[in-house]
């Protein structure tokens, strides 16, 4: 029954809506409101990254910039064009899924390291655009965020967000989840074990790559709205090489493939440095050798590993 | 009624004619098998059919259209179906996931759906798996249903390889090396297999080094040697053709299994 019920992804989200729910009762300030919103901000954008490179096989070095296009149509919409904040999200991730299409369709014929490079260079790309289009994007220095407003309540205190946040979350776990369940989810992973079998059984491999390539971008586009909405500022650093790097190493630290693995890769990898910070100097040295030993010691990531050992525990 | 017809076809790699000026048609409802030593130019012929190679020269023509060049998923759609000599195995899915995959073609496709998980797609799921709980089943592999394809032994994978073409319902099945590596009892089992596939109205094309069974199941073969056709005809007379004496005599192959079908 308990291996059964493991296997179940439902019962998985199940399990974190519950931890998400109950959390709060011990936050001993409200601090910890604010990293459970980043944490779960993060993991949005995660989840969408899995579905490209976990599902179907596809790197991405540059997802932070659909992150950007995001976090950035949410800021420059209200603030130059009038707006209204929730209308510039859907805005971000029409924009966000537009891009992916055009910039994906010459890429993803690109394999492996060259593909990386591609996206990387995409990624570098957005950040100088948003870096230097000073006029409208503050430049370096960043810009302020207007409040998001629904239904007449402006969405401002750290608990609001957490909740906010973690219901997005929830909804887009569910969406992966029904993906994976269903034949494109099928047709993605069977690109990525091979794509010559995939094609003779009549999967349009580049179009499928395309169509996970767009449904990454859109859940990034969408975390990148939530994080410049909640904090009420955006700098272009926030939306850069470094962030596609975490949203990487996030996904393959949880497990590649796992819509859990990834909610739990971010929450690691976001939390990690805040129980960290104690150490001062060497924080940076241990996150590192701490990632290191995981990819060694649960080369499948954290969550499939776990929960491999746990099905073997239990009868 | 010839189904696939394949006209003056050739390609190259570096110096090396894999495949020369070859020629030839399979009528609808045979069992059509090619051998030839090895290097012959198999399986680059059947990659060149089922839309992998674009051949340098020639004509590929399914149903009476012209199909050259075509894309290996849209030749799919026309009924072109196949497996691998050396195994292209979805292995992070189950055996029925692998199978399921060669469902696609019969699912609805539509993406927007499939993230909403709309009622249809519950229902066109629970098709697929029916479907291919049904193809495992009918290749001996229902017990194997759920385990991981990469926990599978090699025998297992060659026929989950042909249920997983036959999902997709296909007119014209090519099977590349189907019995190697298979035991006495499995290939006996796949000769049955194949019968039954063309029994059902598949058309088959076979590459198989196994000569007792092609012998038996064929209705036409085809030897190719160096890429070339040395004879085409039925058993009988293939295995009377002297030139196929000879150029099994002068490979490693053995001639007997050539020559006496033994
Ligand atoms: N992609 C390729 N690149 C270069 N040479 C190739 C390629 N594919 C096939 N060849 C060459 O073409 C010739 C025919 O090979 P092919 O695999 O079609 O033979 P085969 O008849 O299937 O042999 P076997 O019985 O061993 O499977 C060989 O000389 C092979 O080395
Ligand atoms: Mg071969």
């Amino acid at each position: 029954m308990a291996q059964r019920l493991l296997n179940h992804r439902a019962f998985g989200l199940l399990v974190i809506a519950l931890i998400i729910a109950v959390a709060p009762l011990f936050f001993p300030s409200t601090f910890y409101y604010r990293m459970g919103t980043a944490i779960f901000i993060a993991a949005l954008a995660a989840v969408g990254l899995n579905v490209l490179m976990g599902l179907a096989g596809q790197v991405s070095l540059g997802h932070a910039g659909f992150y950007g296009i995001g976090a950035y149509a949410v800021a420059v919409g209200p603030a130059t064009f009038d707006i209204a904040p929730w209308a510039a999200i859907f805005i971000g991730i029409a924009l966000a899924a537009a891009v992916a299409y055009l910039v994906g369709r010459p890429i993803l014929k690109l394999r492996g390291h060259y593909l990386a490079v591609a996206t990387l260079g995409f990624g570098i790309l957005v950040s100088m655009v948003l870096t230097n289009e000073g006029t409208w994007t503050g430049g370096p220095d960043g810009m302020g965020v207007k409040r998001l407003v629904l239904f007449g309540y402006v969405l401002k205190d750290r608990a609001a967000w957490y909740w906010a946040s973690a219901a997005v979350l929830l909804v887009g776990a569910v969406v992966a989840v029904n993906l994976i369940e269903s034949p494109t989810g099928r047709a993605l992973r069977a690109l990525h074990d091979s794509e010559v079998a995939a094609a003779v059984n009549g999967i349009d491999v580049a179009r499928y790559k395309l169509v996970a390539f767009v449904i990454s971008a859109c859940y990034a586009s969408l975390a990148g709205s939530l994080a410049a909405l909640s904090d009420a500022f955006i700098t272009p650093a926030s939306a850069g090489f470094l962030k596609s790097i975490e949203l990487v190493t996030m996904v393959v630290l949880g497990g590649m493939g796992s819509v859990i693995g990834s909610i739990i890769g971010a929450a690691f990898l976001e939390s990690l440095p805040q129980l960290l910070a104690r150490m001062q100097e060497i924080e940076h040295v241990l996150l590192g050798l701490i990632i290191m030993l995981v990819m060694i010691f649960m080369r499948d990531g954290l969550f499939p590993t776990l929960a491999r050992r746990f099905r073997r525990a239990a009868p | 009624m010839t189904l696939l017809a394949v006209d003056n076809i050739a390609i190259q790699f570096g110096g090396v004619k894999a495949v020369d000026d070859l020629s030839f048609a399979v009528e609808k409802g045979q069992i059509f098998s090619i051998i030839g030593p090895n290097g012959a130019g198999k399986t680059t012929l059947f990659n060149m059919i089922s839309g992998i190679y674009r051949p340098s020269r020639g004509r590929v023509t399914l149903e009476g259209t012209d199909v050259t060049g075509l894309p290996p998923h849209l030749l799919a759609r026309r009924g072109l179906s196949r497996t691998f000599q050396n195994l292209q195995i979805f292995y992070r899915m189950t055996a029925l996931e692998n199978v399921m995959v060669g469902c696609h073609l019969q699912e609805r496709r539509s993406v927007l759906a499939h993230l909403l998980a709309l009622p249809s797609v519950k229902r066109q799921n629970a098709e697929s798996r029916d479907r291919a709980h049904a193809l495992l089943t009918r290749v001996g592999l229902s017990a194997d249903a759920e385990k991981d394809a990469g926990n599978l032994s090699y025998g297992a994978l060659k026929r989950l390889e042909i249920a997983r073409a036959l999902a997709s319902d296909p007119k014209l099945l090519l099977l590349d090396e189907p019995a190697a590596g298979c035991n006495h009892v499995e290939t006996e089992e796949i000769d049955a297999l194949i019968q039954t596939i063309a029994q059902d109205g598949v058309t088959v094309a076979l590459v198989e080094h196994d000569m007792k069974l092609v012998m038996k199941i064929s209705h036409r073969i085809l030897v190719l040697d160096y890429g070339r056709k040395l004879a085409e005809g039925s058993a009988q007379e293939v295995r009377q053709n002297p030139d196929v004496i000879r150029a099994y005599l002068g490979s490693q192959a053995s001639v007997g299994a050539a020559h006496a079908g033994t």
